[in-house]
């Protein structure tokens, strides 16, 4: 039971992690649908930079760091271009997901170079359960948490914050009040990418510290149906995030406890949930603009009317 | 003459050219500190390119831009902005989702933004200049005269010392009109100095100041007096020939009954009552004028009407066929012409071509086999663009290109072209140039005269009086009084208007 809360904690971190930067993607008005491929980028980035250098963090950074730079090929294509963003976003994940598969070829079966240790908070370690579940992971998921907060914060209470929600509602507005739109997105963009590639990295570099082709296994995409279930709030998708973690942590010890569920139908309760907070939205919102970002999905060029 | 020192804003000789188009050909203007300038033309006199030679979205080609006697070339808006230079477009720029406060400081505050503090000093603003609003509420739960008043705040936090205000009253209601224009006033004595671009000449002469009228690129009156002159005046300097003055056309002996709603219930787009049992009739070869201050039930009135809001209870009847559940294109075969409010985005749709937009009511006749025959489709448009003097480039480029009377000609031709029974325009004047309304008024009375019902919504007054020949008022969903446009006074109305009962 301590074993399923605590991979509950620590998948929900990695959902987490991918939603809050799809979540700031979004909130500029780009949907990437490309989470799924940037997450197995990141996550072969990470082993393979750790197997180079042995060292966790270079590798984590590393992660980051290349995923934010594929992740703005979308960015190029989508706000530079103004292309489809579904097609671009898709296109992302078939090319992420591929493109990974090839690069760790020599990597598959190998031991890790290195893994990030999880933290020891000392004496709070130690006290039953509350110690395990919250006090003796991997240092990603007190990141994750930190990020949520930064990201909370710099929505609501700061100006880069009010014009990012704004370029997602009316970017022309944002454009009129002597923003670049464009800087806009593909910082968000390359946002949405790191952490997607923090995530990713954490898969390989302390949740399952191995490359195998397909790791990522559709993770990428419950992040996406997590920032709609979270109303494209972060708090909101906190609290998802955990539910979905839970759910996934669930699948894989099913058969330990014995229960005779099928795990497909497990996969599915993400997305159906997610289906039903859409419902529960739109009825809601009937008679107000949709929690959703106004323009997203939009390009935005300046000489349209 | 005042000499140039002292003006807030002095453009001399602005030259303008685009391919094909010399928008600006020596244009002049002279702005006073402290005063209320109105800034008359038509559309296509060069107002709208001068403007934004101004606020920065222009470069001259020629001439010469002072701000307080300094010379100054702006590269964009924010060079302006830096300078004092406000600009609250007609469209507005605002963030539907935020609160008046966050659309009144994005781009203009510190890197940390503090709700509470920053609710409490836009509000202090607003207080100070008399625009009354709630800095916490979000943009879309406000009117359109209260959108206005964010767009100004805004310019104000900026410390814009010039204020340019493109078409402001063309969204507002006459009562909110007034209202803008103390408000107006407030911020002239306060030392700040006015543009003011609009096509009523009331308003002109209302609250300005000083007036200068461009026409064809050029300044052909500037700084006058307006105290010294009159609206006569101020339309002829537009139009450059005697001024157009729409006289009351006869009236006609009315028909049957063409459109009859009864005891019309229907909810607002936030799921609010807001017709309470409205009934009318209108009969073959009348214009019936719907008065009223917007927001009370007009626009839902006549998207009922057309098919586009379902009626909660009560019903209406085109030519005696009761249409009350059915679809809009049932309603167009029983001879309803429909001309919204919102002429783009509901009427054209800005991407489709001008051809596109022409068939959209009637493409289905308009076939050879399962595929659109476009040689029809061309000729019907043409057909269109011809009777009705519209002025288009190329019939396969967008329809957005077009100016705010030629879009509203295909449109009311559009809906003419069916032969319809009965018209329903909502607005069809509302921001179009002097020649624009008369050429729409004109086809408004001629479809009367053809023996067609008229139901017009409008919210210009003078045009209600012009056109109808029977003057309803609507107030708070429901028709409160009746008038005789020859013999009623406009006060009688305003009071009806305003929900007072009276009695004619």
């Amino acid at each position: 039971m301590i074993g399923l809360l605590s991979a509950t904690v620590s998948f929900g971190a990695l959902l987490y992690l991918a939603a809050l930067g799809e979540l700031i993607t979004e909130k500029s008005g780009i949907l990437n649908l490309g989470v799924e491929g940037m997450m197995a980028i990141g996550a072969v980035t990470g082993f393979m930079v750790a197997l180079e250098t042995n060292n966790p963090w270079i590798a984590f950074l590393a992660a980051i760091v290349a995923t934010a730079v594929f992740a703005l090929l979308h960015g190029l294509f989508t706000v530079v271009l103004g292309a489809e963003q579904v097609v671009s976003g898709l296109s992302l994940t078939i090319l992420g997901v591929g493109l990974a598969a090839f690069l760790g070829k020599g990597a598959v079966g190998r031991p890790p170079g290195a893994v990030l240790a999880p933290v020891d908070w000392g004496p709070l370690s130690d006290i039953p359960w509350v110690g395990t579940i919250f006090f003796s992971q991997s240092p990603v998921v007190y990141f994750a948490v930190l990020a949520g907060i930064a990201v909370s914060l710099l929505l609501t209470h700061t100006s880069v914050g009010l014009a990012l929600r704004g370029a997602g509602e009316s970017a022309s507005t944002v454009d009129a009040a002597g923003y670049s739109v464009t800087a806009i997105r593909l910082a968000a963009v390359a946002f949405g990418g790191a952490m997607a590639g923090a995530s990713g990295a954490y898969l390989t570099l302390s949740l399952t510290p191995q490359w195998a082709e397909g790791l990522t296994a559709g993770r990428g995409w419950i992040a996406v149906a997590l920032v709609i279930f979270g109303a494209w709030r972060p708090g909101r998708a906190a609290v998802g995030a955990i539910l979905f973690g839970g759910l996934l942590a669930l699948k894989t010890r099913l058969q330990t406890f014995g229960v005779d569920l099928s795990p497909i139908l497990l996969s599915m309760l993400p997305y159906l949930l997610t289906i039903a907070v859409l419902i529960v939205i739109s009825i809601r919102a009937r008679n107000r603009p949709s929690a959703a970002p106004a323009a997203l999905g939009q390009a935005y060029r300046r000489e349209e009317r | 003459m005042t000499p140039a020192s002292t003006a807030a804003v002095d453009l001399v000789n602005i030259w303008k050219r685009f391919p094909g188009v010399i928008a600006n050909a020596g244009a002049s203007l002279q702005i006073k500190t402290g005063s209320i300038h109105a800034v008359l033309g038509e559309n296509g006199a060069g107002k709208s390119t001068l403007m934004n030679v101004l606020s920065g979205v222009y470069r001259p080609d020629e001439g010469q831009v002072l701000i307080d006697g300094e010379a100054h070339q702006f590269r964009s808006p924010s060079d302006a902005l830096n300078a004092g230079i406000g600009m609250v477009h007609q469209e507005f720029r605002l963030v539907p989702s935020f609160t008046v406060a966050e659309n009144v400081v994005l781009g203009a505050s510190d890197r940390l933004v503090r709700r509470t503090a920053v609710e409490k000093e836009v509000g202090e603003l607003a207080e100070r200049f008399g625009l009354a609003t709630d800095p916490s509420r979000p943009i879309w739960q406000l009117s359109m005269g209260e959108r206005q008043r964010v767009e100004i705040l805004k310019a104000l936090w900026r410390n814009a010392r010039i204020l340019i205000l493109d078409e402001p009253t063309a969204v507002l209601t006459p009562s909110e009109a007034d209202e803008l224009g103390r408000v107006l006033r407030t911020m002239a004595d306060d030392g700040r100095s006015i543009i003011f671009i609009s096509h009523k000449l009331h308003e002109v002469t209302g609250f300005c100041d000083e007036a200068t009228v461009l026409r064809g690129g050029k300044t052909v009156a500037a700084s006058l007096q307006v105290a010294d002159t009159n609206a006569h005046e101020l339309a002829g300097l537009m139009v450059g020939s005697s001024p157009i003055i729409s006289e009351r056309p006869p009236a006609r002996q009315a028909g049957e009954i063409l459109l009859e709603i009864k005891n019309l219930e229907a909810q607002s787009d936030r799921s609010l009552p807001v017709l309470h049992g409205l009934s009318l009739q209108v009969r073959s070869g009348e214009i019936v004028g719907i008065a009223g201050v917007s927001g009370n039930g007009q626009r839902e009135m006549a998207q009922v009407v057309a098919g586009l809001r379902p009626a909660t209870a009560g019903s209406v009847s085109i030519a005696g066929q009761e249409v009350t559940a059915t679809p809009p294109a049932a309603r167009f075969k029983a001879g309803l012409g429909y001309v919204p409010e919102d002429r783009l985005g509901v009427g054209l749709a800005p991407r489709l071509t001008v051809t596109e937009n022409a068939i959209l009511r009637n493409y289905r006749s308009l076939r050879k086999g399962p595929f659109l025959d476009s040689d029809q489709a061309d000729e019907h448009c043409q057909d269109l663009v011809e009777r009705f003097g519209v002025k288009t480039g190329p019939m396969h480029e967008p329809i957005a290109g077009l100016s705010g009377g030629n879009l509203q000609r295909l449109l009311v031709g559009r809906e003419l072209s069916g032969g319809p029974k009965v018209l329903v325009a909502a607005q069809p004047t509302r921001g179009l140039d002097v020649k624009g309304v008369k050429a729409i008024q004109d086809l408004l009375i001629a479809e009367r005269d053809a023996g067609v019902a008229v139901l017009l919504v409008s919210e210009d007054l003078d045009e209600l009086f012009t056109l109808s020949d029977r003057l309803l008022v609507i107030h708070d969903g429901q028709i409160v009084g009746e008038f005789n446009p020859e013999t009623a006074q406009r006060h009688q109305v305003g009071a009806a208007m305003a929900g007072e009962v009276v009695t004619q």
